[in-house]
Formats: structure tokens, sequence, C-alpha cells
């Protein structure tokens, strides 16, 4: 360590809510891997060289890998939403994996071509297939949950979405009964405060989503979306809860996109550049970075080193995706059926 | 063999499944302790308790996104959709999630469930208990379409469905649920999905039909046999997949066709069917392919008169044959 990482001048705060100082270093290296992946992808689109779209995470990142480290890897049922790319790298999904759909490839795990970017459907990481219609997803993590409460297995269910997927019935059908069967689910809401362009105002008459919890008998959480280890900490103990069979929680991120909605959006039309430069000053990773420079873990040496590393791994992924072979065309036709 | 019930053999076969499998529950509105609205599921709930037979909210399209979690998670759930009408709410769960599960993920994830729902007229339930809903589903590759008409078709059948590795939408038409009566095997026995059944035997004229109408088509069939017309009736069972080849070899034979559902006309499961026919058994034809269905008015109304000037029936069936064998 250097010289100037050893002046300790910020509260340990990861220490106390069970995060080892490589558990934090873990965070920040899926935030910034992220962020190198959502940049890069965006370029890759401006300049023409995806087809699509992307749809990023950037601003969500600390909601994203803080709420998904408290869940076990391996075991537990995630059900992300499309701008989950924190999300599905912290539950395991590689680079690799996560740039294949945007070439449409035969090796994209999460639909093998079919689908668009951002649906990170995994078997092997236990990330179930998503379609495109918002909020859907709801239910089945709530399915899952019965299922598991069902066969008696201590797993627990994980599901996000955007503050616009609450304005669903499925959203409402999906905690209601996840309310009454006491299941083994936890709900993480990502506010960014717009539905595209439509402002949380003109979504519903209440300030927090979380509030809606005690509809459904569970608790609801608030939490500063762009604190990392405070989105850990509530959503630790939601899946310990929901793990010990006590029950749902409703977990809301207050969190912000730091760029439009997709590639194919303009947000100049609904968002104030004030606005967005405000919330860039509460940049999760800026927070981050500042907090673990604070207790001493991090500097600017080791800032760049993990810049590059994860520039070259997006670019190893590219370059690999690049040449990756096509599905066949004619697979376009199966599978629709098991036979 | 015993004879029992339509809605009888439904129950045995959710019945035996259940006690053969622990993956297969039931979820739905007043399923549990009231044994269902027409009692299909009766007795389930004090057999195998509320964590396998589930009363659920008001929800469908809860009702249908659980069953999908949970058979994403390795049960294997038998939905209830209280009345098909009611399905409607449910048509993004159904069509956006379990019929693309497996297409999706490219057979990564399946979604391997039943969903039961009542459908059909004539037993004054209006034009919010009496619809056929099953056209808007034979649309969507990824589903099965299952309507059975007799007691031993229903029961091998459900089981086939609950066995099914892919989704299936099982239709019962509430008015065949105590009407029709017939024998039922003891023990275990499967009716395989996709596998249409000739229910009788003729040479003049092909009868399709399914569900329902299958009695009505009999009877007609029954009816014109004493003028000298000789009605082959094959009824569908499965509407997806079709069982093209049953079809096709019955029209090869006879060389006119009726196609008959309870359904309204237009875009209707006789459109697919029609087509079919005319696609691969053009020369075949002596008559020119005819349908009798419902009138393209949204639904089955409540006044007697409307309904029976609506509905199908073995008399419309009787004269729609009659035409035919004179063309």
């Amino acid at each position: 360590m250097t010289e100037t990482m050893t002046a300790i001048h910020v509260h340990a705060r990861h220490r106390e809510v069970g995060l080892s100082d490589a558990d934090i270093l873990e965070m920040y290296r899926l935030m910034v891997l992220c962020r190198t992946f959502d940049e890069h992808m965006w370029h890759l689109h401006r300049a023409g060289q995806i087809q699509g779209l992307h749809m990023s995470a950037m601003g969500h990142e600390a909601a994203q890998v803080g709420s998904t480290y408290a869940f076990q890897r391996g075991v537990d049922y995630f059900n992300p939403y499309y701008r989950g790319v924190a999300t599905a790298l912290t539950v395991g999904t590689t680079v690799r994996e996560l740039m294949l759909p945007y070439y449409g490839r035969a090796e994209d795990p999460s639909g093998g071509g079919r689908q668009i970017m951002g649906h990170y459907g995994n078997r092997r990481l236990n990330i179930v297939a998503q379609s495109s219609s918002v909020g859907t997803q709801i239910p089945h993590a709530v399915g899952i949950a019965f299922a598991a409460k069902y066969r008696g297995d201590p797993i627990v269910s994980h599901v996000s979405f955007g503050e616009g997927a609450t304005s669903k019935g499925d959203f409402h059908e999906g905690l209601n009964f996840a309310g009454i069967h006491k299941l083994p689910v936890v709900f993480i809401c990502e506010n960014n405060r717009y539905a595209i362009s439509v402002p949380v105002s003109r979504q519903m008459p209440i300030e927090n989503v979380a509030d809606r919890a005690a509809c459904y008998g569970m608790p609801g959480v608030v939490v500063d979306g762009q604190d990392v280890i405070e989105v850990y900490r509530v959503t630790k103990e939601a899946v310990d809860r929901a793990r010990r069979g006590d029950g749902p929680t409703l977990i809301e991120c207050k969190t912000y996109r730091l760029v439009p909605h997709s590639t194919s959006d303009d947000d100049r039309f609904y968002r104030s550049r004030e606005e967005v430069a405000a919330w860039r000053e509460r940049d999760p990773l800026r927070l981050t970075r500042a907090y673990l420079e604070g207790v001493g873990l991090w500097d600017e040496a080791r800032e760049a080193q993990l810049r590059d590393a994860c520039l070259r791994e997006v670019k190893e992924a590219q370059a690999y995706c690049e040449q990756a072979p096509d599905p066949r065309p004619e697979d376009v036709l199966r599978p629709v059926y098991a036979d | 063999m015993p004879e029992i019930t339509l809605i009888e053999a439904i129950r045995q076969a959710m019945d035996e499944e259940m006690a053969r499998d622990d993956r297969v529950f039931i979820l739905g509105e007043d399923v549990g302790r009231r044994g269902g609205v027409f009692l299909a599921t009766q007795g389930l709930y004090e057999k195998y308790g509320e964590m396998r037979v589930v009363d659920t909210p008001l929800a469908e399209v809860g009702i249908v996104g659980i069953a999908i979690g949970a058979a994403l998670y390795g049960l294997r759930p038998v939905a209830e959709i209280q009345f098909a009408d009611f399905m409607h709410p449910a048509f993004d769960q159904i069509v956006n999630e379990a019929a693309k599960m497996r297409y999706r993920s490219n057979g990564a994830w399946a979604c391997p469930l039943v969903i039961r729902a009542p459908c059909g007229g004539g037993v004054g339930g209006g034009l919010y208990h009496s619809q056929c809903v099953e056209s808007f589903y034979t649309h969507v590759p990824g589903l099965k379409v299952v309507m059975p008409a007799t007691p031993y078709d229903a029961k091998g059948l459900l089981k086939a469905a609950i066995r099914d590795p892919d989704p299936v939408l099982f239709f019962e038409h509430k008015r065949a649920y105590r009407l029709i009566k017939g024998e039922v095997p003891e023990g275990d026995y499967v009716v395989p999905i996709g596998v249409a059944d000739i229910k009788r035997q003729g040479t003049d004229i092909t009868l399709v039909t399914y569900g329902m109408m299958l009695h009505f088509g009999l009877q007609a069939a029954e009816e014109i046999a004493k003028e000298g017309i000789s009605v082959e009736v094959v009824d569908m069972r499965t509407l997806l997949p079709i069982d093209k080849k049953t079809v096709l070899d019955s029209v090869r034979k006879t060389g006119k066709v009726l196609i008959v559902h309870e359904d309204t006309r237009t875009c209707g499961y006789g459109a697919e069917i029609g087509t079919l026919i005319a696609e691969e058994a053009f020369e075949y034809l002596d008559a020119p392919v005819r349908r009798l269905t419902s009138p393209d008015a949204p639904a089955v109304a409540f006044n007697a008169g409307m309904r029976d000037y609506y509905l199908p029936n073995t008399q419309k069936i009787a004269n729609a044959l009659r035409e035919l064998a004179a063309y």
C-alpha cells in the first residue's frame, strides 16, 4: 500500500454490515466493470458497430451490485429486468456472455440469437429467461418462491424492476400473493424517477414505492440507491429474513439513470441538464471510490489499474463476439416445443 | 367400465396425477374449500392440503404468472381460470411468457403447466360466462390447446397435459360437465395430445368439430343417416398442434367437409382447418368447404331466443349436412 492509502479518515461502514475489504473491493470492481461495459456498448452503438440498441445501468450500479451481492449466487433464483447489467454481472454473468446478444450470436446464453440485448437469462446462474414485457417477471419470482417453500428448499427469489413496472397489475398481484403466503422473495425496485419520459409525479400519487408494501403486509424499505453499502445492508436483512421463513420485503432504491432510457431515447425532451448534472455529482462510482479512498483501500494507481483491466476485459469480449459464429438461420424454427 | 360425467373424469385425472407426482399442485379461485365453482376440484383440498390446492386471490395475471414461476422451479402447476371469459387479463402471461419461455431461452428454461378453463355457452351464462376463447391461443406457437368432449378423452388428455413438458391450455365445455357421461376405465391411461379421433365412421361427408359441438354433430349424423347420408365425425380433441393427417385422410375419403365450432366465425379455428384442406386436399373435394359456427356477434346472449338463434345445435348441423350432401 502507498502512503496516501494509510490515512483512514472515513468510518469503515462496510465491515459493520459484514462486508470484508475484499468484498467491498469486489463490489467496486463490478460497478466499474459494468460502467466500462455500458460506455463501450453505447459507443459501439453510436459508431454503428452493433445493431439494435443498448440500455445501460449507468447510475444504477450501486443499487444493482449492492442488492445482488446480498444473495447466494449459485443457490438463489434471479429475475432481473432489462436495466440489470450490473445485476447480471454480480450474479456471475461474464462480459462475453453479456455481449454476445448484441451480435446475435449462437452462444448467447440468453437466447442463442433470438433475444435482443438486456435479457440476461442464464440457466447456469439461475437467472430466469426474461421477456421484454415490463413487470411480468414479478409474479414469476413469486411463483419460484412459492415452489421453494412448497419443496422446503432454503432458497430466496430475487426480482428487480424499475418504478415504472410498479404501475402494472403484475406488481400488485405478485406482491399480494407473496404477502399472503409469506414467501421467500425480495422485491427490489430501482426508482430512477422516470418511466422513459414520464416522471414519478405522473406515475403515482405517493412519494415512495416502498409505502405500497403496507398493502401487502410486508416491510417496505427506502434506501439511498447510490450508496452501495446501505443497499447491501438492507437487502441482506431482507434476504436473511426471507430465508428464515419470515416472508418478503419490498426495497426501493432511490436512484437515477445518468443517460437516456436507451440509445434510441433523447432525454432532453423531459429532463433538465441541471437535474442530470446534479445527479452526476452523486454518481455511485464516484461516491464509492471516495469512500474506498477515505478508508484507505484505494488510490489513483489502483483506479487506473482497475479501469485498464475492465477495458481490456470488455475489448477481449468484443474481439471474441465479433468472430463468434452465428446461429444457423433454420434454427429460428426451434425450439418451440420439447419434442 | 364405470360411467362417469365429464367433470368427474377431470377430477379423477387431477386426483390421480397428484397422487402419482408430488410436483403437481392446483391453484385458482375457489379451488380449495369450495372445490371450484363447478366442483372440478371437490375433495382435493381435504385430501392434499392447502399447499397443493391453493385458493388464490381474484387475480388472473397472478394465477398464471405464479404458475409460470412454479413451473420454472420444477413443479407441475394446474391453474384454474374460473371462466375462459376471464382469461383475457392473463393473455400477456400466457402468450408472451409461458408460450415463449422455451424458445426465448433456446431451450434452457421450460414452462410445463396446465391452465384449465371452463368455456362455452348454453347454460344461461350470458356474454361473460359463455365465451369460447380457443382461437386466440391456437394462433400461438409454443402453446398446446386441448378441448375434450368425452369423459374418456378428458381424463386421458388432462393426464397427458399435466405430464407434458410444455404449457397446455385445457378448455372444458361447461355444458358438457354433467350432461355428458361416458365409460372411463379405472386406473391409469393417457390420451396423447395432438391426435384427433374419429368418433363416427362415414363415407359421404366429413364433419370436423370438437367440444360440445361433437355431441350435437353426432346427433345430427344419426338423424341424417336415416336419410341415407353417411357422415364421418372427426373430434379434433387437441386443437394445437393440429392432427392434419386424420383430417386430411377423412376428407380425401369423403370429398365433402363441414367444420363446426361454437366460437365465432371470422378467423376462428375453422378458418385454419378449411385452409388446410384447401391447400392439401383440394383435388379430392366435391364441394366447397363449409363452416357452421356462431355468427360474428360478440358472444352468447342471455335471452333464450337470442341464445338459440346464436348457437349451433343439432338441427342447424343436420341442415348444413343436408345442404352439403345435395351439392
